[in-house]
């Protein structure tokens, strides 16, 4: 796995990533110990599990894994005196297009995640936890496996942890290949070694009815390094360094037509998306101009080169003023990017140049979600498939007068029909792409 | 569409289960202990790991070492797409197909693989049963996104990411699996 030789461009600021990219840092509990690691959970053990819970929701941190709820929020659904089993699982199915940050926490900084579990585990009442890997990550499960292995025998991670008396395990469990298993709800069911068919929610929110019909906090991999960050840096620093309401840092992931596309860990709020994709990112590739991006992951809406958008900010003497914001001003904070009508979603930040064809684009994501649907339900299971078969004809110069109206309408009639959120991350990339490119659309459809 | 292999005719692979393989069988179940049928998953891989592929009595015998049903078994090896229910190559070449590696020429990379690997370009590109190198050596085909776009286009060779891979470099890479 390619490493990052840059050292930190001056708007990050490296958190969960210190570590990762630390010359000759290996992923070994040894080399964690002697950094500062396994310090913070000695610190959590101490306190109160309430007080734990009000850190992390003084700290404002955000869930990393595309949805962005309040952490501290999802961890206090669970009652800790209820007498029934709790458990949390660690999301480390990455798979949203454009998304490529927790593998690289996974194979640098695997203690990292270990504690920050460790923390929440105490926190929670947990004394049973998983960390759900994607298969295609062979060689993280391995390295995640054997940094288990090393916390068993240190005393960190099995009965009575550190001397504390609290009893906690974690073990690795690989999906096989299905991004439905990102969401939260499959994910369990996959645990359970089902098919892993996302559950209705009312009734299942996993902090009610998760793992084992238990309460089930879901936690991504980079959500988890945060909380131990946030002991390590105090919430209120934490806090700080992002917006109101969406503390710390957030690694935002660049990839397409950039010179220098990466993972960059930034504060929340701290770089527009001009500064990302021109200073951070070096740029457009040489002699080639913005055309679109899409900004929080494959499913969040694309946005328009030269778009300027109406919101409310706040102005000098600290009232909400009304005012247009070009695309390039927006702040990469999960408030503004929601005015802007999309999200900063799971940070995943796809670029793409003026030599792209919309049509093109579109038509390699309805593949993704024709390939990725589970088929559970009927809207998205039979919606997706023609929304690809139409893109793919369209594509091959077939396009009817008609397609650009019925792509509309199929999508549509997915978002808001299914199960799970997997209906609208399919239906969101053909509203957006058909509302911010109709010309292109039109085009094809003669 | 995934397509649903025909039964394997082979040796039934739960005739020769070596002993070391059993051991990680029983190792992984202990990881489970509120339900056995948690650890489905991992018996799968487990055992596509040894054998390459699951085939029937592959099913039933995961079934019964778990005291579930063979349909239990066998709808995860239907749904899951990295199991297979038929002998793929022996160094199976897995192809980002989606956006970013896209935008970096990963569909130029996968044809590129199968020329080098001796294999129709025009052959499926998704499936449980990816087409194979005449020789039994290479099989090539897309998967979904790989979580590895800034460094696109990549592949997974066996259990190595290949990063920035341009048409011309994929020969060598298949090189290095002899």
């Amino acid at each position: 796995m390619k490493s990052l030789s840059l050292p930190p461009h001056p708007k990050e600021r490296r958190i969960v990533f210190k570590n990762a990219w630390t010359q000759g840092y290996t992923p070994d509990i040894d080399c964690y110990v002697k950094h500062g690691g396994y310090e913070q959970i000695k610190k959590a053990l101490k306190m109160k599990p309430e007080e734990i819970i009000e850190e992390v929701k003084k700290a404002n941190l955000r869930g990393r894994g595309g949805a962005g709820f309040p952490c501290g929020v999802k961890w206090g659904f669970i009652r800790r005196d209820d007498g029934k089993p709790h458990y949390i699982t660690c999301n480390g199915d990455e798979s949203e297009p454009g998304t490529f940050k927790d593998r690289y926490i996974l194979h640098n900084d695997p203690h990292q995640l270990i504690e920050g579990m460790l923390i929440a585990a105490y926190a929670l009442n947990v004394n049973l936890a998983y960390i759900y890997i994607r298969c295609e990550f062979p060689k993280a499960a391995g390295i995640v496996t054997q940094a288990l292995k090393e916390a068993r025998e240190k005393g960190y991670l099995g009965k009575n942890i550190f001397g504390s008396g609290f009893d906690v395990d974690i073990h690795v469990h690989q999906g096989a290949g299905a991004y439905i298993c990102g969401e939260e709800t499959s994910l369990i069911e996959s645990l359970e070694g089902k098919r892993p068919y996302p559950r209705i929610k009312p009734p299942y929110f996993p902090a009610v009815l998760g793992l084992y019909m238990s309460p089930t906090i879901v936690n991504n991999v980079e959500t988890f390094c945060h909380v131990k960050q946030i002991f390590a840096i105090g919430a209120d620093e934490y806090a700080k360094m992002g917006t109101p309401g969406d503390g710390g840092t957030r690694v935002m992931c660049v990839s397409g037509d950039v010179v220098r596309p990466g993972p960059y860990e930034i504060p929340a709020g701290g770089v527009t998306l001009g500064e990302l994709i021109n200073d951070v990112c070096g740029g457009m590739k040489p002699g080639r101009k913005l055309k679109a991006i899409i900004p929080g992951g494959s499913s969040s809406k694309i946005l328009r080169a030269g778009e300027v958008f109406k919101m409310k900010v706040k102005g000098e003497d600290g009232q909400m003023v009304d005012k247009e914001v070009p695309l390039l001003d927006l702040v990469m904070d999960a408030s503004t990017l929601a005015a802007a009508g999309t999200m900063v979603g799971s940070g995943g930040v796809i670029v793409m140049d003026d030599s792209r064809d919309m049509l093109w684009a579109l038509n390699n994501l309805n593949e993704f979600y024709a390939h990725e649907s589970c088929g559970q339900c009927t809207p998205c299971r039979e919606g997706v498939l023609w929304i690809d078969k139409m893109t793919t004809r369209m594509v091959n110069g077939e396009g009817r007068a008609e397609d650009p109206k019925t792509l509309k309408n199929v999508a549509d009639n997915i978002a808001g029909r299914t199960v799970c959120a997997f209906g609208e991350a399919a239906s969101w990339p053909v509203q957006s792409f058909l509302q911010k490119f109709p010309e292109e659309f039109e085009v094809a459809a003669k | 569409m995934d397509t649903h292999a025909a039964p394997s005719t082979g040796p039934r692979q739960a005739d020769q289960i070596p002993a070391d393989l059993l051991a990680k069988i029983d190792e992984a179940v202990t990881h489970y202990p509120v339900s056995k049928r948690s650890a489905s998953l991992p018996l799968l891989h487990l055992w596509q790991n040894h054998f390459g592929f699951v085939d029937e009595s592959g099913v039933d015998w995961i079934a019964k070492r778990l005291d579930l049903e063979s349909i239990n078994i066998l709808e995860l090896v239907t749904f899951y797409p990295w199991f297979r229910q038929q002998k793929a190559g022996r160094v199976s070449v897995r192809v980002c197909r989606t956006l970013s590696c896209a935008l970096a020429g990963g569909y130029e990379v996968r044809e590129a693989f199968c020329k080098a690997a001796g294999i129709d370009p025009k052959a499926p590109t998704h499936g449980h049963t990816p087409p194979v190198s005449p020789d039994g050596k290479f099989s090539v085909e897309f998967v979904e996104c790989l979580a590895s776009c800034g460094s696109a286009p990549v592949a997974l060779v066996n259990d190595d990411l290949h990063e920035d891979i341009t048409p011309e470099g994929t020969a060598a890479i298949l090189g290095q699996y002899n």
